[in-house]
């Protein structure tokens, strides 16, 4: 359980960056945090895996407080793909980027290996085994970053814009790794502009507005608050905004396309 | 209409790989099209980018044939400084692209390193800056500013060097929904008032559509589709060549080509939902 008491976070420059933040996310949650360029979420993500301490309340990972633990003892259990996946790639090769973290971890040779080609496997990345990281495509290197991050199984797997130049069957392999998280019992939090992305997944929604938490619960409420998405700048997956502005509508939104073009078939004859 | 930019069979191989990256690729843009440039991660898109911006084969060496002209120019003949004329490049990431201690120095970095004469420079920084609303923050340091701001300021350096094509490569992808959409009307606004030509390499489409006029998709190298959005978007092979179809495009192509008035445009999600409340029996 990862439990945000009363968070405010300061930067050295004196700006506020966090401003009394409280949530809680519980083991096996998935959630989604939207927001405004600026509003707040990387710095929220840092403060799990212990990048920053709060200038003031608490953070706790199950139940430890982060001030009371070092970034590599929380990046065990909390893994970050960061957005910029240039800030994250150092090896000489896609293997030995894998491995590294593992080796760090102490996990056996015969077990990293075996962690490496999976890793490999799943991210379609065989023929960049032996190329460096830094060669690969920007989707690529974003691939890559996941599949480090996945390799030492972590309890909670935080992305930051994971879609970001991914082409749509990544995206589709994405949301079935976030399904399959969730399945194994993961907590998993998505931080993403990329509203029609995160709308089929259904998640647990929080929505950050300079520093604060303006708006948090499930997709399928939160999105239909035109209003306060506006405030944080983002707008409403296309499905929702179609199912709003139709007379005569079903009691939930679309969740899919086929659910919208089934209705609509019925409409239109 | 002038072709601003014609790619006559262009193949190019990278040093020491097993296969060319790009293959037998024919392209021609029109002055002031927007066009989309798509295809799966890993096809070959920067690649293409990079030889109609010059850094192929001036800067990455590989074995190059075909032919690439911009505004007239042979790409291959011409030299960077001139090309960086014709040319701009907005990457991903403003970040990448803006270091200077106040906007407008940075503005004027391109225009600086081509030695343009003071006042000519001025005039250049302030057009571009008045044009993208952020002459306010002319002396700003740019590190202080919001990431939409970063980008227009990274635009506008584009914009200052007077070329008649810009690149794009996922503009909005860093950028929250609402801004990302300024962007695009932004692009429009441009396109509109100076008759710019813009490429971009956008994976999201749900914006962008709304603008463009074209969508070429690749594919292992190769150009696989080319034509209107509304064309393009209806094609059953898109999305298998990676290409994110917005929602509303898809129950659209179930609504008939009445959804699409011009054989280009594609709906919003009111547009789409006024004509099933009106069509609905």
């Amino acid at each position: 359980m990862i439990e945000f008491k009363d968070v405010t976070f300061v930067h050295p420059t004196g700006t506020t960056a966090l401003d009394h933040v409280s949530l809680t996310i519980g083991d096996g949650e998935a959630l989604a945090v939207v927001g405004e360029n600026g509003a707040g979420k990387t710095t929220l993500i840092k403060h799990i895996t212990g990048l920053l301490k709060p200038t003031s309340g608490a953070v706790l990972v199950d139940g430890e407080d982060s001030r009371e633990r070092t970034t590599a003892e929380l990046s065990k259990k909390v893994g970050v793909a960061f957005q910029n996946p240039d800030h994250q790639l150092f090896s000489e090769n896609v293997e030995e980027e894998i491995a590294f973290a593992l080796r760090n971890f102490g996990f056996g040779e015969e077990l990293v290996k075996q962690r490496v080609d999976w890793a490999i496997n799943f991210f379609g990345l065989e023929e960049y085994r032996r190329s460096s990281p830094l060669t690969l495509s920007g989707g690529e290197k974003k691939r890559l970053t996941i599949a480090c991050i996945l390799s030492w199984d972590p309890g909670v797997v935080v992305l930051d814009e994971p879609t970001v130049g991914q082409d749509v069957i990544q995206k589709e392999k994405l949301s079935e790794i976030i399904r399959m998280l969730k399945s194994a019992g993961k907590t998993v939090i998505v931080v993403s502009h990329d509203i029609e992305f995160l709308w089929p997944m259904q998640t647990r929604v929080v929505v950050m507005s300079r520093g604060r938490v303006i708006a948090d619960g499930p997709a399928a409420e939160l999105m239909l608050q035109r209003e306060t998405l506006a405030s944080a700048r983002v707008s409403q997956p296309q499905l929702v905004a179609l199912y709003q502005a139709l007379k005569n509508r079903p009691p939930a939104p679309f969740v899919h396309v086929h659910d919208a073009r089934n209705w609509i078939a019925g409409l239109v004859k | 209409m002038a072709k601003i930019l014609r790619m006559d069979k262009l193949n190019f191989k990278y040093p020491g790989a097993l296969h060319r990256t790009i293959v037998d690729f024919d392209l021609q843009v029109e002055d002031g099209e927007v066009v989309i440039l798509a295809g799966p991660s890993g096809c070959g898109k920067s690649t293409l980018l990079r030889a109609v911006n010059g850094l192929i084969p001036h800067m990455y060496s590989g074995d190059y044939s075909g032919e690439v002209t911009v505004s007239g120019a042979v790409v291959k003949d011409e030299p960077m400084r001139s090309l960086a004329q014709k040319v701009g490049f907005l990457f991903q990431n403003p970040e990448n692209q803006i270091f200077m201690f106040s906007v407008e120095r940075d503005i004027a970095f391109g225009l600086e390193n081509l030695g343009v004469p003071r006042d000519e420079m001025r005039k250049r920084v302030d057009e571009a800056m008045a044009q993208l609303g952020i002459s306010h923050l002319a002396r700003r340091a740019p590190h202080e500013l919001s990431d939409g701001q970063k980008q227009r300021v990274a635009l506008a350096g584009v914009l200052a060097m007077g070329p008649g094509l810009i690149i794009l490569d996922e503009p909005t992808s860093l950028l929250d929904p609402m801004t990302a959409s300024e962007l695009v009307e932004l692009l429009d606004r441009i396109r509109r008032e100076k008759g710019t030509t813009f490429i971009v390499v956008e994976h999201r489409l749900d914006l962008l559509v709304r603008i463009a006029d074209r969508i070429v998709v690749m594919s292992a190298g190769r150009k696989e589709l080319d034509g209107s959005c509304r064309e393009v978007l209806a094609d059953d092979r898109a999305e298998g060549y990676g290409l994110s179809i917005p929602a509303v495009v898809k129950i659209g192509n179930m609504m008939g080509p009445g959804m699409f008035r011009g054989g280009k445009s594609v709906p919003t999600a009111s547009e789409l939902a006024n004509e099933v409340n009106s069509r609905a029996v």
